[in-house]
């Protein structure tokens, strides 16, 4: 039994020496940007390996103890938190560090909602934005992002945010015009642009005219326009109701040329209404 | 150092590696602080804060066991493929990495207009263990913050952005 103390004596105090030397003579940089030539410095001697290790990367090295150990430009560049071990046969040195992003932004996801929508909105456009830098790193230094609308024919809509964390976001109003408006997000030299198509919004009244054809009822609408004047685009439903009596009967049409046209049968005394949507135009009582 | 004493350590050393993998982390979750003007329903922050507390378990045992395809579920974009490489260079080094997380404190920064994204803030404590032919190089204890950028997908919240800042 005396015989064997000193054995596990001797094997707990390879494993202090281990611990013990963890605190020990590795000297790293506490942040180096991504990318960027960095040394470390171990201390002992002879032949170790080195490991950098964080999710974002791993890397491993032969290096000789006690020499400034050189990691080349380009070879760490995954923004995030590393732990460092220099390893050899009798200790281990370890350390931590943080690769943090350049600064300078390289890219920009830009997301605009929605691609299509009425005009005339109030903040109806929105657009997101994450910075990042050549590396793919998100940027979270504070930088200010300049968000333009732009439409045919009128001023564009410009405003800046500045990013938290390495995002920001604005909110634009659909122009009053319908048209294809460009939506460009942009820091310093780096932009992004998305197309937003704006058409025109509901209905803003419907008129329709009625004159006899034979025994029935020509209905016709004047252009129909949204409340900026824009035209309607065809294809889009016009309701015709005409009641009489205990009857009621009901034609869907679309919008060819901006109007819509449709024969119905001459009841007299009959009530006809338009509608589109949510809209309702003029009523006309049928009097022949 | 007397030589119960390094009894005791080396019981203690045995049992936290034995326990490495087996403990949960306290998780404390902030109120979000919201930057956007989208509301964000309580039910989808517990959805986002789930989904992404699911993600440390699978990065632990993706880059464990060297095995990308279980990054599948919780991770997506540019973190995937980031977390893909690592395994890659971890097979190539013979090694793997074990993180245990012990504790998170969550807090939901911005949800986006569109909807599309979730940003949060995790300061997070870990500790990481680099082994190489099945013997331990060594356990790091960490603290970080990590901003953590998440997607909605078909059926959960995916890490699309998964970085830590510096301290």
């Amino acid at each position: 039994m005396r015989a064997e103390v000193p054995t596990l004596l001797g094997g707990l105090a390879l494993g202090i020496t281990s611990c013990l030397a963890q605190s020990g003579d590795l000297t790293i940089p506490k942040s180096v940007e991504a990318g960027a030539a960095f040394s470390v410095q171990s201390g002992g001697s002879g032949k170790g390996t080195l490991y950098i290790a964080g999710p974002g990367q791993m890397i491993k090295q032969d290096v000789q103890l006690g020499t400034s150990i050189a990691i080349a430009a380009g070879s760490l560049y995954n923004a995030g938190h590393y732990s460092v071990w220099v390893t050899s046969e009798s200790s281990t040195q370890t350390g931590s560090m943080d690769v943090v992003p350049r600064q300078k932004p390289s890219d920009l996801t830009f997301i605009a909602k929605p691609s299509r929508l009425p005009v005339a909105l109030h903040n109806a456009i929105t657009g997101s934005v994450y910075v990042f830098d050549t590396y793919g790193n998100l940027i979270t230094k504070p930088m200010q992002i300049a968000f333009q609308l732009s439409n045919p024919g009128t001023a564009p809509q410009t405003k800046t945010a500045e990013t938290h964390n390495g995002a920001a976001w604005t909110q634009m109003d659909s122009a009053a015009h319908e048209g294809k408006a460009q939506f460009v997000a942009r820091i310093g030299d780096v932009s992004s642009t998305r197309i937003v198509g704006q058409v025109p919004g509901d209905p803003c009244s419907i008129k329709m005219n009625a004159k006899s054809a034979g025994d029935k009822i020509q209905l016709v609408t004047d252009p129909v326009r949204d409340c900026s004047g824009n035209a309607i685009p065809d294809g889009t439903i016009v309701t015709f109701t005409e009641t009489y009596g205990d009857g009621k009967s009901t034609v869907d049409v679309p919008l060819k040329k901006g109007i819509a046209s449709v024969e119905m049968p001459a009841h007299r005394g009959a009530t006809i209404s338009v509608a589109s949507g949510v809209v309702l135009g003029n009523q006309i009582r049928w009097a022949q | 150092m007397k030589l119960s004493s390094l009894l005791r350590f080396s019981i203690f050393a045995a049992s936290t590696l034995s326990a490495f993998a087996a403990d949960e982390p306290t998780v404390h979750v902030q109120q979000p602080h919201l930057q956007g003007p989208r509301e964000l329903q309580e039910t989808t922050a517990k959805a986002v804060v789930q989904n992404y507390l699911d993600s440390w378990q699978s990065m632990s045992q993706a880059l464990d066991q060297n095995r990308p395809d279980l990054l599948d579920r919780d991770f997506v974009g540019s973190a995937r493929e980031k977390l893909a490489a690592t395994i890659k260079q971890q097979m190539a080094a013979a090694v793997r990495t074990t993180y245990r997380d012990r504790s998170h404190n969550v807090q939901i920064l911005l949800y986006s207009p569109e909807g599309l994204s979730i940003q949060l803030a995790d300061d997070v404590e870990y500790d990481v263990n680099l082994s190489s032919g099945g013997k331990s190089l060594g356990t790091q204890q960490v603290k970080a913050r990590y901003i953590v950028v998440l997607t909605p997908s078909e059926v959960r919240w995916r890490v699309r952005i998964f970085q830590a800042e510096a301290q």
